[in-house]
Parts: structure tokens; C-alpha cells; sequence
């Protein structure tokens, strides 16, 4: 079980609920093990089609989907599977986003409602497939009543139900009577041979395509109700200020500026349009109480992380005798790697419309958590749950951003609605400088790495991790901290495919005033380039091949990381292929999110740093249910990883973030993609994410071309640094 | 020498601290539409420069002062070695990815300067802008030339656009790209001085024999 | 605020905003017209890209006031052949992921077929590194490029 996995069980709806509209959900979270333990054997599990599907009288299916679709392709993933038991026609089948209803719609790996971890398919495949199959039992029960003739002589085909004595009808005529009746408790599902969308190849097309190509895909930014107010908030330059005082007469001055308010979270100007509202908080003045903000730089954070990571930490987990085997001497490899705060910039900036008229609430945008952001919601304007709605949008992009443990946005939301009073419309926007600047970063982190090699094995191993807890103070920390430590700040150090005797990996868990988040592919983003740089470093001092040796340290323990490792070799040709004069390959090979992936990355170096012309890509994520969208991620996974490991970063100068824009925090843009080639290595394991696991390796692969031609493997990413100076 | 460069140098002499380039504190950067950048430099007066005897050597020490202007990042950025401009005080490569095409305009089908850069500075937007926007000819590059070199160029009627002497005075003096150089918006340093200090610094380097520095 | 009459699509618009309101903020607070993002608001990222007088500009970084009588296209007014293949081509490869930066690419990629029917990828990169998408689609919109091209030419 992952740590992600482990939020499921624990965090169950339930437990959120219980209390009604308690904000502090840790508050209803008891401990992990005694929820394990009351936990039913089968949790109950939605397959009513009636919730999941609107059936319409022109023969279109259009499925509910739990899960946000920003871009990961849950929408067509939910409606493959549906589609497939119900043997609809792949062209009648639409998507839309299910409302934010925790009973109905629960992610059944976290118990509430919400999308994260690359669990959309997971968590869905079989439940999607049982309102699929439960659909078409009840649509042929119900063309069985109208037509008089026994169930069982009824087929179903491409959207097609038939009789053998020439009947034939479509969805639409049968679907107020088939949805009026009950469903079916266990459906009986298909046998994978006979899949005929699900895994297949140029059958299914990415429903969000078209409205996407036209303008006509509706963000929660193109919210333009008539009497809609925009609101801008002012907050602290500094994570932790605090309004001191205010001076808001020229702000309302400006043109098109309604009002001006206090809100926990700084000043909020509402305003008849987003530049009308940009001015009018431009015009604020403002003074700023420092007192208990975070005023430290970059330069005093890397000292202080650093320090810290040559002492050692509470330890993770540990084997063998490491200091012994260290004090025995050989090849001592040491080296430390810095991680610097990473901003999501999804292209679309953080924004919610929220209208409250005093008795019931209605949000509608990007909702990433539904359930925790329903009960702050509630919470913040002293509604009862069930008076609350959230209608969830398209969203521009996340990569975790809209994910919040805080709920911080749905509480601004909340109290800016709640400041201006009931009856008006609120769109809050956060800026492209808001975004950068607000804080919610990757967090900044130092792995400290030792090793030794002697008589070409490596015999010892340590990885001293100095990082910032995601989950610390949020409802998360009660049910997913291990022995005080976060288990996202770790994930993936201590637990490497590789077979060392004496192995160690410790931590220290550093506060900082810096609030920080999951980041696509959270852990995984720093301890996936720890691991596989250092592990490649060892198998250059031990003179191995860096294929050969990860094969050879995984020790037939590790099929699916051997697996992919194989799979990328022999689609870059490893072995025999000549590498051009002037470049050179790197390979990595990491899971997250059970979900195993290897990349190999060729590269050259120009003034502007490495120019990475190809990467090959292998992926394992059991049954792959869309193979196009498969690639997608990996390909998107690539790029993302890519332009951070190169160029991003976000810097302190006494405690002000720098970075404001793209033109300070540099973008992967498209003269810098590499050609990407993937193969999806077959498997029958049950299906798991592909949203995250496409970005671990390409840092640490990119980290070990730089160091085969000559360069070294980067100790302080990103690659190319100074975007923002 | 490009950042990259400069940290990998670090790495390979072999010490952590190459991470402590990229952290050495950029001063915080403010928002679009704050406060304008001044150039706390300025240019001396022409008749600063009466009190040099020989001719030769006033010639020469006009054209320094002058070189003060064509040598800010204003002017510079436009002048660029390769085709790509570019931009900050920084002068890194402009980004996104542009090049000179045809005119000196963007290349056809690409982006064209005036994609973004509008007849006037948008500080809104934090982009500069002018009528004339655009990049200087292939043979008018200055980056990584002395100013010996670029001061024979700006003679060179084969790279100067074919000027005179009297065109370049005209050129230096009135021109309004030339001019936009005291007036870049944003927070971007302007060129020292002003354009009319300029222009008649660059008149005194004319009719002193416009002789250019060595090397 | 000022009025200003835009000529958008064809259609002329009435919208009454601050002068010196980027033409983004007045196609869409003003015009209603929601296809043009807005990603950045400083001509980094492309998404707000529109036609003026069938030029290629980002419409954050050009003022309301300085359009006057040009005519502004935005993505929901798109109707060339030029236009119509891209848009076809990136279906066909399911280019968009989040799809935001789209309307943005769209236009600068059928922008650049206008111009050039056959564009190397170095053409590609010349045009479209000014549209920013952070799903990184970029091997999904060049392939989509050379397709629409392809269909163009046949």
C-alpha cells in the first residue's frame, strides 16, 4: 500500500462528515488503524447507473465523472469503461463532471470526493465497469418488457439493442423506463479477451478534443454572469504578513471599483471586470505587519538545509551496519543534491465563482477536493452541507495545485463572497503574479547522499533527506504522518529497487514559513533524481553498465521495475546503438503510484544549456484502459519534467518569492521538447495511474546523459539557473 | 558568458558552492506598471572634453562617452551577435525564441516583433514598444565587438546602412528607436544621459576627425 | 472608462472600459468573447493571442485604445481553410490535454500556415515557442502542424 493509498481508508467520508460542517476535518479523523478496523469487509460502492449516466432520447450517453478532468483524460477514461460493459457506439458517448457529492461520488482510494494521486482510473475501473454493465442489464430488461420477448434472446451491440425476431431499438427509447428500475447489486462484467475498447488502439478518441480546439471549453475564468462582481485580494509579499493598516480611497476611485474589504487573507477589491479590479488593487495602500512572517532568503534557507543534512536525521529505515561498512573503506561517494521550490503555473491561474444569497451557496470552478472544500464552504458561512453546491469545471491545468490541504482558495472564496454580503455573484481570481507568488510550492529540499563501492558492488548506501512536510497542520496529518515524519517528503528513498546490505535513510523535517504542496508526482519529484543520479554514480565508480547494474542490484526482486528498465533499453537500442559525436545517454528507472516507468534521454549541451533531442519511454500501469492517453501522459510527464529540471525554480529574497511571471520562471516551451517514442509494456496487473509517473525519471535520466558526456550530474537544479535573477 | 556556462565551470572546479551562483540574491523583481528604473549614470557635457589638447585623443574620448549609450543594454539587445535579440539589463537571450527575418521584424510565418511590441510602451504589460521596433541589421551587430570595432563599423558605409556622416549625426540624434533608449518603460535602466546629450557628444566625435578608439 | 467600438469577427462591439484596459480584458470582460485566454499578462505565454488586421497579436499587451477601426479576430471567429485544417488536425491527434493555451496555439499555428503552407520544424519553432502550454502537448501540436499542412497541400 502507497502512502496515497493509505489517505483512502482513513479519510473516509464518514469521518469527514461526521460533526456536519466541521472545517477542521482533522478534528473527525481518528486513528488510522481503529478506522481500518470498523471499516466494513466491502465498502459500499456506487454502481447505480441513474447517478453516474444521463441518457438522452438522441441516444447519447453522457457519464458523470468523478474525477476533475484537467487535462489527464478521466473524462474519456470514465467513459471508455462505462461504454465497454454497456456496449455503446464509441460516437454516442459524452462526459461531463459529477457534483460534488461525497456519497455518490467518493474516490474509493480516499474515501471522500476528490482527484489526486493518479487514482481516476484505479480507483474507477471496476466500479465504472459495473455501472456500465448494470446500464445495459437494465436497458435490456427494460427493451424485454416493451417488446414482450425474454431477456436472455436480447443482444447489444455498438449502441444497438436487438431481437432475433428483427426488434431493434436504441438507448434513448429505453432510458426513462430501464433507469427507473432498480440496479442490479453485481453485474456481471466482461472477460478481458473480449474488451473491445478498453486497451485498444485508435477505437477510442479523447472526448474534450473539438470544444478544445474552438474556444468553446468553458473554464471557470469565462464565468460571466450579469451582476458578477471580480474580485482581486490583496495579500502579504511575505508568507505570514499580516494588515497592518489600510488605506483603500483611491482604490475606490477607480472606474469599474465596487467596494473595498478586509479579508482574513488581506484586502479584497471587488470590481465590474478583472481590470477595473487589477487597478483598484494597485491603488491600495497598504501596511504590512511583519512581525510573524517568514523573512528568510534562498541563500539562509540552502544554509540552514544544509547543515542540517550533514548531521543525521530521525531515521526512515535502516539495514545492515552502514557506518560499519562505510569505515571499511573503497570508493566514498558523497554528494548532496539541492531541490528548489517549485511553482505548478498551471496555464490557467487559481479562480472560483462562489454566489451566496444567505440561505444556500452555489460554487462553481476547478474543484480538485470537493468534499473538503464543500465542508470549508459550509463551514465559513454557517451552512448546513446540504445547502452548499459545488458544480466542478474544467480546469486549466493543476499538476496538485488545485489539490488543497488547506482549502485555502475555497476559504477565500468563501470569505469574500461572505464580506461583501449575500445576493451578489463573486469570481475570484488569482493573477499569473498571484499564482507564482501565493505561495503552495514543491517544497525546497536536500538530499545528502553516501555511498561506498568496493570491488565493484556497492556495500552501502545512505540517503539523509532534509525537506518540509506537505501534510503538517492539515487534516492529513493525523491519519498519513509515520512516526512524526511525512511520508511524502520520503517516498521513494526508502524503499529503492536496488539491493544495498547496509542501507539508511534518514530525515530531518524542517519548518518553514513557506506554505508548500504535492507537486505532480510529490515525493517523487526530488527522491526519484536521489536515488537514480546517485545509483548511477555508484555503477560509474563500480565500472558497471548502467542498465546492467540496475538489473543486476533489483536481483530479480523487482519485475515491473526490470521490466520497463528492459522494455526502454531495447526501444533506444542500449546496447548496439552508436550515440552521435557530441551527445550522450542517460537512462532512469522510478515508480510512483504503482506505476513503474524508465526513460532513457539523449542529449548534447549548447550555451543554453543541454538540448535533449529524444527520449524513449517504457511504462507499466497494469491494464492500460486508453493507450493514446497512456502516451499523452508520459509525453506531457516528459515535457514537465523537462523544463523544470532545467529551468524553474522559485527564490527567496527575504522572504519575498521572486519569480512573478513566465519571464522569470522559465517554461518548457515547444523549440525545447525532445522527440518522445513510448511502448506500453503489456500487463494484466490491475490498472494504475499515468497523470504523475512520467515525470520522476526524466530528471535523473537527463542528470546521467550530462554526466556520460563529460559535464556531471547537476548538485543544485535547476540545470540552468538565473531565469529569475 | 552564459549563466549555464558559468555554473557548470563551477561544478567542474569541483565545489558545491557552484549551487550559490544561482542563489546569489536577485533583487526582487516588481511587478508590472511600479516604479520606472533611473541610470544613475550620466554623460559629461561636451565641453567636459575642451580641456583635451590633442585632437586625436579628444576624438577618441568623445567617442568613449558615446559609448557609454551604445554600449547600455538598451542599445545593445537590438545589436545582438547572432540573430536573436536580447533583452533585460541582464541582456539574456530574449525569450520566447525570436530572430531578425527578413527587415529585421521576425522571420515570415514566425513571431514578428510586433506580435507583442505595439507603437508605444505598455507598461501594463510590462513590454516596451515603439513605431519603429525592431532588430538592427546582421552587419550592425555590436554584442561581442570592442568598442574600437564597433566604432569603425559605424563608420563602415558598407555597415552602417550606408551613412554619411551627417546621416549617422541625424540618426544618433533624432532617430525615435534611437531615442527610446531614455524612455524604455518598466523598470528597464535607461541609456545614460539623454538623447540630446548624446547627439551632441556624437556631433563633437564627428567634427573632432570621428576617430575611433584602439582595439 | 471611455467607450470604444471593436470590430470583432466581423461584428461590431460596444464596450465601455478604462483606455488603457489590455484588448484582452475587453474581449472578454467587455465583449463576452471567452475563447481568448488569459494565462500570463505579459506577452509570455501566448494564450490571449488574436488577429488584429490579420496580424498575430497577444492581446494582453496591446491597450483598447490603440486598436481604433482594426479588425480584431478571436479564436470563435476563425473560419479560414487554413483554420479548419488545424483544427481538424488536432482532433485527429487528440493534441489538447487541459486544453487552455489551445485557442492560443490554434491561432498562432493557423497564422503560420498562412504564411507559410509548408513550414520546416524550425519554422514551427520560430512560431509557436511563444505559446507556452504547461501540459507540454508540443509533440502532439508540431505533428498536428505538419498534418494540417498535408492536408492543405492535397
Amino acid at each position: 500500500m502507497t502512502v496515497h493509498d493509505k489517505a483512502t481508508t482513513a479519510l473516509s467520508r464518514r469521518s469527514l462528515l461526521k460533526g456536519g460542517a466541521g472545517l477542521v476535518l482533522g478534528a473527525y479523523v481518528v486513528r488510522a488503524d481503529r478506522l481500518l478496523a470498523q471499516a466494513p469487509a466491502a465498502p459500499k460502492i456506487n454502481i447505480a447507473p441513474n447517478t453516474f449516466l444521463i441518457i438522452k432520447p438522441d441516444n447519447t450517453v453522457t457519464v458523470l465523472s468523478k474525477g476533475i478532468e484537467f487535462g489527464q483524460g478521466p473524462f474519456t477514461g470514465m467513459a471508455t469503461l462505462v461504454a465497454e460493459e454497456l456496449d455503446a457506439d464509441w460516437s454516442q458517448m459524452r462526459a461531463d463532471h459529477a457534483p460534488s457529492n461525497p456519497e455518490l461520488y467518493k474516490n474509493l482510494a480516499f474515501g471522500i470526493q476528490g482527484t489526486g494521486g493518479s487514482t481516476a482510473i484505479a480507483n474507477s475501473y471496476i466500479q465504472m465497469r459495473q455501472v456500465g454493465a448494470a446500464a445495459r442489464q437494465m436497458l435490456v430488461a427494460a427493451a424485454a418488457e416493451t417488446w414482450q420477448v425474454p431477456a436472455g434472446e436480447i443482444t447489444v451491440e455498438n449502441g444497438v439493442i436487438k431481437h432475433a425476431s428483427g426488434k431493434e431499438g436504441r438507448f434513448g427509447e429505453f432510458a426513462e423506463k430501464a433507469m427507473a428500475m432498480p440496479a442490479p447489486a453485481d453485474p456481471k462484467l466482461k472477460d478481458p479477451s473480449s474488451f473491445k475498447l478498453i486497451g485498444k488502439e485508435g477505437v477510442v478518441k479523447r472526448l474534450d478534443s473539438a470544444d478544445k480546439t474552438n474556444g468553446k471549453a468553458f473554464y471557470t475564468l469565462d464565468i460571466n454572469e450579469p451582476d458578477m462582481l471580480t474580485v482581486l485580494v490583496a495579500r502579504s509579499p511575505k508568507f505570514g504578513g499580516k494588515v497592518a493598516s489600510f488605506d483603500a480611497t483611491a482604490a475606490k476611485a477607480v472606474a469599474g471599483v465596487v467596494d473595498v474589504k478586509q479579508v482574513p487573507t488581506g484586502i479584497a477589491v471587488y470590481a465590474k471586470g478583472f481590470w477595473p479590479a487589477k487597478m483598484g488593487r494597485e491603488a491600495l495602500k497598504i501596511v504590512w505587519d511583519d512581525s510573524k512572517a517568514e523573512k528568510r532568503g534562498s541563500a539562509e534557507l540552502l544554509q540552514q538545509f544544509r547543515g542540517l543534512s550533514k548531521t543525521p536525521g530521525k531515521v526512515v529505515k535502516a539495514q545492515g551496519d552502514f557506518d560499519g561498512s562505510m569505515a571499511k573503506g573503497g570508493r566514498v561517494v558523497e554528494v548532496e543534491y539541492v531541490f528548489p521550490y517549485l511553482a505548478h503555473a498551471a496555464m490557467e491561474p487559481l479562480n472560483a465563482y462562489l454566489k451566496w444569497d444567505g440561505d444556500s451557496a452555489y460554487a462553481r470552478y476547478g474543484c480538485q477536493f470537493p468534499t473538503p472544500d464543500h465542508m470549508a464552504i459550509s463551514k465559513v458561512l454557517g451552512l448546513p452541507i446540504e445547502k452548499v453546491k459545488i458544480d466542478v469545471l474544467l480546469a486549466g491545468g493543476s499538476f496538485g495545485r488545485r489539490a488543497q490541504q488547506t482549502t485555502h482558495q475555497a476559504v477565500e472564496l468563501a470569505e469574500v463572497a461572505k464580506a461583501i454580503g449575500p445576493g451578489k455573484g463573486v469570481k475570484l481570481v488569482w493573477t499569473r503574479e498571484d499564482d507564482m507568488r501565493g505561495g503552495y510550492y514543491r517544497p525546497y529540499s536536500i538530499h545528502r547522499m553516501r555511498g561506498v563501492v568496493r570491488d565493484g558492488k556497492i556495500e552501502a548506501w545512505s540517503d539523509t533527506i532534509v525537506s518540509q512536510s506537505i501534510m503538517k497542520g492539515s487534516f492529513f496529518e493525523a491519519v498519513m504522518f509515520k512516526d512524526g515524519l511525512d511520508p511524502t517528503s520520503y517516498e521513494g528513498s526508502h524503499e529503492t529497487p536496488y539491493e544495498v546490505a547496509n542501507f539508511k535513510c534518514d530525515m530531518h523535517q524542517v519548518d518553514v514559513g513557506v506554505p508548500v504542496l504535492w507537486w505532480r508526482s510529490v515525493g517523487h519529484t526530488h527522491t526519484g533524481y536521489a536515488v537514480e543520479a546517485f545509483v548511477d554514480e555508484l555503477l560509474e565508480a563500480a565500472g558497471k553498465d548502467p542498465v546492467e547494474g540496475r538489473l543486476e542490484l533489483m536481483a530479480n526482486k523487482k519485475p515491473r521495475h526490470a521490466g520497463v528498465l528492459k522494455a526502454v533499453a531495447e526501444l533506444a537500442d542500449w546496447k548496439n546503438y552508436k550515440v552521435p559525436e557530441g551527445r550522450a545517454r542517460g537512462v532512469a528507472v522510478v515508480e510512483s503510484f504503482n506505476t513503474f516507468v524508465a526513460q532513457v534521454v539523449e542529449l548534447s549541451m549548447t550555451d543554453d544549456g543541454p538540448k535533449v533531442h529524444k527520449v524513449w519511454c517504457a511504462v507499466d500501469c497494469g491494464v492500460a484502459v486508453n493507450p493514446d492517453i497512456i502516451r499523452s501522459q508520459m509525453e506531457g510527464g516528459i515535457g514537465f519534467g523537462l523544463g523544470h529540471i532545467l529551468y524553474a525554480e522559485q527564490t527567496l529574497d527575504a522572504g519575498r518569492p521572486v519569480a512573478g511571471n513566465f519571464d522569470t520562471y522559465r517554461s518548457l516551451r515547444i523549440n525545447e521538447m525532445p522527440e518522445i517514442e513510448v511502448t506500453i509494456v503489456k500487463s494484466t496487473e490491475k490498472p494504475s495511474g499515468v497523470g504523475e509517473p512520467g515525470v520522476p525519471p526524466l530528471g535523473p535520466a537527463v542528470a546521467n546523459a550530462m554526466a556520460k558526456l563529460g559535464i556531471g550530474r547537476p548538485r543544485q537544479l535547476p540545470v540552468v539557473p538565473g531565469a529569475s535573477a | 558568458m552564459t549563466l549555464f556556462k558559468q555554473s557548470m565551470l563551477a561544478l567542474a572546479a569541483g565545489t558545491l558552492a557552484a549551487g550559490l551562483l544561482a542563489f546569489v540574491a536577485p533583487g526582487f523583481q516588481a511587478d508590472a506598471a511600479t516604479d520606472t528604473a533611473v541610470n544613475a549614470a550620466k554623460l559629461q557635457p561636451v565641453s567636459a572634453f575642451a580641456k583635451i589638447k590633442s585632437k586625436n585623443e579628444r576624438s577618441v574620448a568623445l567617442f568613449q562617452e558615446v559609448g557609454k549609450v551604445i554600449q547600455s543594454p538598451r542599445c545593445m539587445n537590438c545589436h545582438p551577435a547572432t540573430e536573436r535579440p536580447t533583452q533585460t539589463d541582464r541582456m539574456r537571450p530574449h525569450i520566447p525564441l525570436v530572430v531578425r527575418g527578413e527587415g529585421g521584424v521576425g522571420a515570415a510565418g514566425g513571431l514578428a516583433c510586433s506580435t507583442c511590441h505595439h507603437e508605444a510602451n505598455f507598461d501594463a504589460a510590462n513590454v516596451p514598444g515603439n513605431p519603429k521596433w525592431a532588430l538592427a541589421p546582421a552587419e550592425m551587430a555590436w554584442q561581442g565587438k570592442t568598442l574600437g570595432q564597433i566604432c569603425v563599423q559605424i563608420k563602415d558605409k558598407q555597415r552602417n546602412g550606408g551613412k554619411d556622416m551627417a546621416a549617422l549625426v541625424h540618426h544618433m540624434a533624432e532617430d525615435e528607436l534611437v531615442g527610446w533608449g531614455w524612455n524604455p518603460g518598466g523598470n528597464r535602466t535607461p541609456a545614460p544621459g539623454t538623447q540630446k546629450q548624446f547627439g551632441e557628444l556624437f556631433k563633437a566625435w564627428a567634427d573632432s576627425g570621428a576617430v575611433c578608439p584602439k582595439g | 472608462m471611455a467607450a470604444f467600438a471593436l470590430k470583432i469577427n466581423g461584428q461590431t462591439r460596444q464596450v465601455d472600459v478604462d483606455p488603457n484596459t489590455p484588448l484582452l480584458w475587453a474581449i472578454r470582460d467587455g465583449a463576452g468573447l471567452m475563447g481568448t485566454k488569459y494565462g500570463c499578462g505579459v506577452a509570455q505565454c501566448g494564450a490571449c493571442t488574436v488577429y488584429v488586421d490579420g496580424q498575430t497579436v497577444r492581446s494582453c499587451s496591446l491597450p483598447v485604445s490603440a486598436v481604433g477601426n482594426s479588425e480584431v479576430t478571436t479564436i470563435e471567429g476563425l473560419d479560414s481553410k487554413e483554420a479548419k485544417a488545424v483544427q481538424a488536425a488536432w482532433v485527429a491527434l487528440d493534441v489538447p490535454q487541459c486544453g487552455y493555451c489551445q485557442s492560443g496555439q490554434i491561432m498562432s499555428a493557423t497564422a503560420l500556415l498562412n504564411l507559410n503552407p509548408a513550414p520546416t520544424d524550425r519554422d514551427i519553432d520560430l512560431a509557436m515557442n511563444g505559446n507556452i502550454c504547461r501540459c507540454a502537448t508540443y509533440v502532439r501540436i508540431r505533428a498536428a502542424i505538419h498534418g494540417a499542412a498535408k492536408t492543405l497541400e492535397g
